[in-house]
């Protein structure tokens, strides 16, 4: 076994078992899907909006080079810097450059789960930087040196309790345990870093071909202030973020908030096209874009999960799946966690290595009803079984086909089947008395779960006392 | 070859492959958002009631006003609440002058500011580009509200807006974007719905995470 599924089927064990943490994680979903719930009535007809959210979406993804390329020249006509980076590594070495050229100290950064991906915050502190994460739920993560839990909610797994002790620990600051004042807290440090900050980097949640901006969602401020006050703003934004016309966000914006938070829209949404212009008041003197490709074309080149790179990364199928619910964000082991996460990840960071997490799955399918975009994501988690036990990966054993062997001799004979199931109920009863001990066949399944009882009466039956 | 090269190359040979369009093919027309996206009513009246709801639900005042003297008298009353000592503006003639005739030490934004005082001003008072009927939203720019922080350093953000800047929905603003400043875009936009937030702790909301804790929005009448 990989070492990553070794960690999640210790962790994921571990956590399923955490009656505490199910419960934390159950409080804050119920009041998720109830307000997201109110908000999908508000539009009149939001399966319609799903449709025409997919369609953008391919148009953007099946044209990207055309849509890059113009939101490249756009953007660079009003002095912006583009910066191509192939791979993570390369997308630190631009930032590193920036931060060397600027002569920086301080960095205040907004959330971005790309810069999550390339590991940004750990190689800049490590090479002696400050680093300030600014959204609120990433700078607790940051203080308690945790990875986010949830993409959209980076700190749902804590009570306020845990975040009072955190703030008392590593800022040794005391306030009562009420939100509103930890809150008022983290604004009075934050306050202090945006005004020392030399260098500001943000993510992106879109960027628009049309106009040659990109646009940030945020609820709290922090974005805003990240490209308002340093010197130098810096975006790192994934190739696969293209829309591509300005009105599309009429569409998006309103989309991401409900699936989200269960928003109709979030307090901020902007659009930056640039450094400071000619006769503007403030904003950065450069502004630097960071295009990240990481293996994105790699899922580009499969046409059949092709899909996927049109994520707007809203949380919405990590909200739903019963396996993030019960496993919780860390088990995964890796920055994108949920449905979505198990179906990219094999591409972003080998196949091998994480084909584990396409079983973390029950495809009941309720990712793939509840994505904005129509990501196909629970057939794509069983392409990826698929893909995982091609013939390079070995085949089938001994056991294995004869067990399927049998199968098809039992179930190709109808006078065969109708005696196994008979037996099976027989089998069923003298299972009780070994139940969950060394005889019993079934223990290794049982262990955790409840064996369901076979029907007294099959349909054939059923049938056979009805017919006249 | 350079890394952007190296990029296009691989999108470019990845499309060779063509994906199957399961949702139909080429870019929806604004019609079809407007027959999915939230009902916004007919009438002028009608949308304006919506933003007055919408704001309100969003914990944002708005307020209308019949003329300018309402205007600065609303402005005086705000002053006096909340014992204001310095205010921001920026070099807008009707936000510059309402400002002003606060008689408080006052940063204009557009000629130039220490973002230390910024940050220590009790209020941010800017026009806007237009009111959102749809979403309760303020559309503000670089252009319009003086600049990036104005809107959103100080602890309270007054916006003055008139009545004639309402339109109905998110895309009749972002097309008035488009014609106001095609070909000399500001370097910002934004979309603000209501006063910052965070939920980050126990999905509880508080105001004002970062950005203001207030939102005014002033909307005169004539």
């Amino acid at each position: 076994m990989s070492a990553p599924a070794t960690h999640f089927k210790e962790a994921s064990r571990r956590m399923a078992a955490d009656l505490r943490h199910r419960r934390i994680i159950q409080t804050a979903m119920v009041k998720y899907e109830t307000v997201r719930d109110q908000r999908k009535l508000w539009f009149q007809d939001w399966q319609g909006a799903r449709n025409l959210a997919a369609r953008t979406k391919f148009e953007a993804v099946n044209h990207l080079d055309q849509y890059l390329e113009q939101f490249v020249r756009l953007i660079e006509s009003r002095g912006t810097k583009v910066h191509w980076a192939g791979n993570a590594e390369q997308g630190r070495e631009i930032i590193f450059n920036i931060l060397r050229a600027k002569n920086a100290k301080v960095v205040i950064k907004s959330k971005s789960m790309t810069s999550e991906e390339i590991h940004l915050n750990d190689a800049m502190v490590a090479a002696g930087y400050e680093v300030a994460e600014s959204d609120l739920g990433e700078f607790i993560m940051q203080l308690r040196g945790e990875e986010p839990y949830h993409l959209v909610a980076p700190s749902m797994h804590l009570t306020r309790g845990e975040i009072q002790d955190t703030f008392a620990q590593k800022l040794n600051e005391t306030t009562t345990d009420s939100p509103e004042d930890l809150t008022m807290l983290a604004r009075r440090v934050m306050r202090r870093k945006y005004l020392q900050a030399d260098v500001g980097i943000t993510g992106a949640n879109f960027a628009i071909a049309e106009t040659g901006m990109i646009s940030i969602t945020e609820n709290e401020g922090n974005a805003r202030l990240t490209s308002a006050l340093p010197k130098t703003m810096v975006t790192l934004v994934g190739i696969e973020k293209v829309l591509p016309r300005y009105e599309d966000l009429a569409l998006f914006l309103p989309m991401l908030a409900v699936m989200g938070t269960g928003q109709a829209l979030t307090c901020y949404n902007t659009q930056y096209g640039g450094p400071r212009q000619p006769g503007e008041a403030d904003g950065p003197e450069e502004y630097h874009v960071v295009l990240l490709d990481n293996q994105r074309t790699l899922l580009l080149a499969d046409a059949e999960q092709r899909d996927t790179l049109g994520c707007i990364r809203c949380g919405a199928c990590l909200n739903v799946c019963p396996v993030f619910r019960n496993v919780g964000g860390h088990s995964y082991g890796t920055v994108y966690a949920g449905p979505i996460g198990s179906v990219i990840t094999p591409h972003l960071r080998g196949l091998k290595q994480w084909k584990h997490l396409s079983d973390a799955s029950s495809l009941c399918g309720a990712c793939t009803e509840t994505c904005p975009v129509k990501i196909d994501l629970h057939h794509h988690l069983l392409q990826n079984r698929r893909n995982a036990s091609a013939p390079t990966a070995g085949k089938p054993g001994f056991f294995q086909k004869l067990a399927f062997k049998l199968f098809a001799v039992v179930a190709n004979h109808a006078a065969l089947w109708s005696l196994t199931t008979k037996l099976s109920r027989l089998g069923m009863k003298l299972r009780g008395l070994v139940n969950g001990s060394f005889f019993d066949p079934t223990r290794a399944w049982t262990k955790t779960r409840e064996l369901p009882p076979i029907a007294k009466q099959s349909f054939r039956e059923w049938l056979k006392e009805r017919e006249l | 070859m350079s890394e952007r090269d190296n990029i296009f190359a691989r999108i470019k040979e990845a499309l060779m492959l063509k994906a199957h369009a399961s949702h139909g093919h080429g870019l929806p027309l604004v019609e079809e958002h407007r027959r999915v996206m939230p009902p916004v009513g007919v009438t002028i009246e009608e949308q304006l009631t919506l933003f007055a709801n919408n704001a309100s639900e969003l914990k944002a005042t708005f307020k209308f006003v019949k003329d300018v003297a309402e205007l600065a008298a609303e402005l005086k009353v705000l002053s006096a609440a909340e014992q204001w000592q310095r205010a921001a503006t920026h070099t807008g003639s009707l936000a510059h002058s309402q400002t002003m005739a606060l008689g408080l030490a006052t940063i204009v934004t557009n000629y130039g500011y220490d973002k230390d005082e910024l940050e220590l001003c009790d209020v941010g008072i800017t026009e806007c580009d237009a009111l959102i009927a749809q979403t309760g939203t303020v559309l503000v720019t670089s252009h319009s509200a003086g600049g990036r922080a104005l809107s959103c350093l100080p602890s309270h953000h007054v916006v003055i807006a008139h009545r004639s800047q309402l339109v109905a929905d998110l895309p009749e603003a972002m097309s008035l974007v488009k014609q106001r400043y095609s070909g000399n875009y500001p370097s910002m936009i934004s979309f603000i719905t209501g006063p910052s937030r965070t939920g980050d702790i126990e999905r509880i909301i508080v105001l004002g995470a970062h950005g203001p804790k207030r939102l005014t929005i002033l909307c005169l009448q004539n």
